[in-house]
């Protein structure tokens, strides 16, 4: 792939060390050897300068973007001008990019279809992190919600002299004639639980 | 009325974002018929980006970075218009502990008088450069903003270049405190609370404030992405509506305490409430248990404080010009001041019998004491406004005054 023509050179600005890892690894199978991974911005420029990177992916969600951009704009700090995105003409590509978070700045001159895999590259892995991330967050609330419910149940055996299964049971039907979700009734009987207890007794 | 007009606007966590968050929590943008949703943002750059793939159809920006869009001295620069200001003042200089014993020894004012710091300062950097130490650090929040401006205005008439004896960099408001506290940075010009963070940590003192540089000048303005408001006019005339109530509301004293809380919320600027007061009710505290009154440290409502000068926009541009962003020329100057627009916020406005100045454009710094003047709707006061060096910026003259500040700084 990357034998057609001199390797670019990249550079990926992410303060999130696994999104790195994901989009290095990317970037990586595709060929691209000249990868420079930076988590954390001090000192960024005379990085750059000793780099001299074609490319610089960025997170959206990083601080330090004006900072960065001020730097690309000083010719002092970096060699060769940087703009932002190759080819304002690509909307699309534009767009796709802010829509996953991402953002990449590019060496004048540098030609658009050389840079786009890269771009592209870079969406789709923000993406494939995000969906990640959010299936994550998922699956740990089902967690949460699991334990919060198991609480409650105990109570409801230990108050109640309920079996487990009956206990289940009724904060089911609560839930049902509540239109509420199980969970929620949950903890409103964890925290009524632990209103009425007697001082010191912790549920 | 039913919200039926949805809006995404952008804002930083910063105080003068009040008047969006007051048109929203407070119920002015739902009395338009707004769904008015607001999005804090991590960077200036962003909110420009978002501004331009159509996230936002407005948002709260610093007041140059609209021209600067125009003119493409950014990327992803999108068509902007600037419909409405965000109020008046509401930055201050802070320096470093260090920096300010030095300036103290130098016979600094304790009273926040530009004049007094700004000589002391000059002195302290002949100092350093007497004894090769490097030049001092100053932190602004952008290239293209009030602060970056009013600082090297500041700096440039007490005789400092800010080229050649000051290092100016950028770090996001947030992260001012901390980059003063391990003096990564010696000084920085940031609005609030960004300064009061800085004195409540113990990391500095504030020495002087925009409002005492540049009285009645223009800080954060409503920006509105040109081709969604050529599109809903009526959209954006509501929300202009529903922040000019919201302006009104943030004015007034007895509601400081209540928008105190608003703002200190974690979906805002997620921040102590005491850290809102000193701008919110002009007692600055320049150093622990030293408040200083300044009545008109932020103005969100009085002097005309949400009216789109187009003289404030020529001013910005000259700034541009004066520190190398923007070679001057007609074409120049017509971008920005077309960028500013007084009719969009008129035409808004006219329902709501609120004073509508009748001129487009004033000079800056001509009136010395609160002055009547012409105005449509209600009755309508300015001034006093005006430069700390007691300079007036006629925006006829543009080409006199940017010849003028050509020359070099002494």
């Amino acid at each position: 792939m990357a034998s057609r023509a001199p390797s670019l050179s990249i550079l990926v600005i992410d303060e999130n060390r696994i999104r790195a890892s994901v989009i290095e690894a990317g970037l990586r199978e595709a060929g691209y050897e000249r990868l420079t991974i930076v988590h954390d911005v001090s000192g960024i420029a005379r990085r750059i300068a000793e780099l001299e990177p074609d490319v610089i992916v960025i997170d959206l969600g990083n601080p330090n973007r004006d900072m960065l951009e001020n730097m690309f704009q000083l010719s002092k700090a970096v060699q060769r001008p940087i703009a932002m995105f190759v080819d304002k003409s690509d909307q699309a590509s534009i767009e796709a990019a802010v829509d996953a978070g991402v953002s990449a700045y590019v060496v004048d001159g540098l030609k658009q279809e050389r840079v786009k895999p890269i771009l592209d590259m870079a969406i789709s892995r923000f993406n494939a992190f995000s969906r990640m991330s959010r299936e994550l967050a998922a699956v740990k609330s089902e967690l949460e919600s699991r334990k919060v419910i198991d609480r409650a149940k105990g109570i409801l055996m230990s108050t109640r002299g309920l079996s487990e299964a009956a206990a289940y049971a009724l904060l089911r039907k609560t839930a049902m004639d509540q239109n509420r979700k199980i969970v929620d009734i949950a903890e409103s009987l964890i925290t009524a639980a632990g209103l009425l207890a007697p001082p010191g007794d912790v549920t | 009325m039913t919200a039926n007009i949805r809006i995404t606007a952008g804002f930083m966590p910063l105080l003068d974002s009040a008047l969006l968050v007051a048109a929203k929590e407070k119920g002015f943008a739902r009395g338009e018929g707004v769904d008015l949703q607001l999005v804090r943002e991590t960077s200036w750059a962003n909110i420009r980006d978002r501004l331009a793939v159509g996230h936002f159809q407005a948002a709260h920006v610093l007041a140059p970075m609209p021209i600067a869009c125009n003119l493409s001295l950014t990327s992803l620069a999108a068509p902007t218009i600037a419909p409405m200001a965000l109020g008046l003042g509401g930055n201050a200089v802070t320096v470093s502990k260090t920096l300010w014993a030095a300036m103290a020894g130098e016979g600094a004012a304790g009273n926040l008088d530009p004049v007094s710091t700004g000589k002391a300062l000059k002195a302290v950097v002949a100092k350093r450069r007497g004894a090769s130490l490097r030049p001092l650090r100053f932190a602004v929040v952008h290239p293209h903003s009030g602060h970056s401006y009013e600082l090297r205005y500041w700096l440039a008439a007490c005789g400092i270049d800010p080229k050649r004896d000051i290092e100016i960099v950028i770090v996001p408001p947030p992260l001012m405190a901390d980059a003063l506290a391990v003096e990564s940075i010696d000084g920085l010009c940031v609005g609030e609370p960004w300064n009061t963070a800085c004195v409540v940590l113990g990391h500095g003192r504030i020495v002087t404030v925009k409002a005492a540089i540049w009285r009645s000048s223009p800080e954060k303005v409503l920006s509105a992405d040109l081709r969604w408001a050529e599109a809903e006019p009526e959209a954006l005339a509501a929300l202009l509506r529903a922040l000019c109530k919201a302006s009104q509301w943030c004015s007034a004293r007895e509601n400081h305490a209540e928008l105190a809380a608003i703002l200190a919320a974690p979906a805002y600027i997620a921040r102590p409430q005491e850290w809102m007061l000193p701008a919110l009710t002009g007692r600055v505290q320049a150093e622990p248990g030293h408040a200083i009154e300044i009545d008109d440290f932020f103005l969100p409502f009085s002097r005309a404080a949400t009216f789109p000068w187009k003289s404030h926009a020529l001013w910005f541009y000259s700034q541009m010009v004066r520190w190398e962003q923007v070679a001057h020329s007609a074409a120049n100057a017509a971008i920005a001041r077309d960028t500013y627009r007084p009719d969009l916020y008129r035409a808004a406005l006219k329902s709501l019998g609120v004073a509508l100045p009748v001129a487009n454009a004033k000079v800056e710094g001509a009136l010395s004491t609160p002055t009547p003047v012409g105005s449509a709707g209600a009755s309508l006061t300015l001034g006093p406004d005006g430069f700390f060096d007691g300079s007036l910026f006629d925006p006829d003259e543009i080409d006199s005054y940017i010849a003028q500040q050509a020359k070099p700084i002494a």
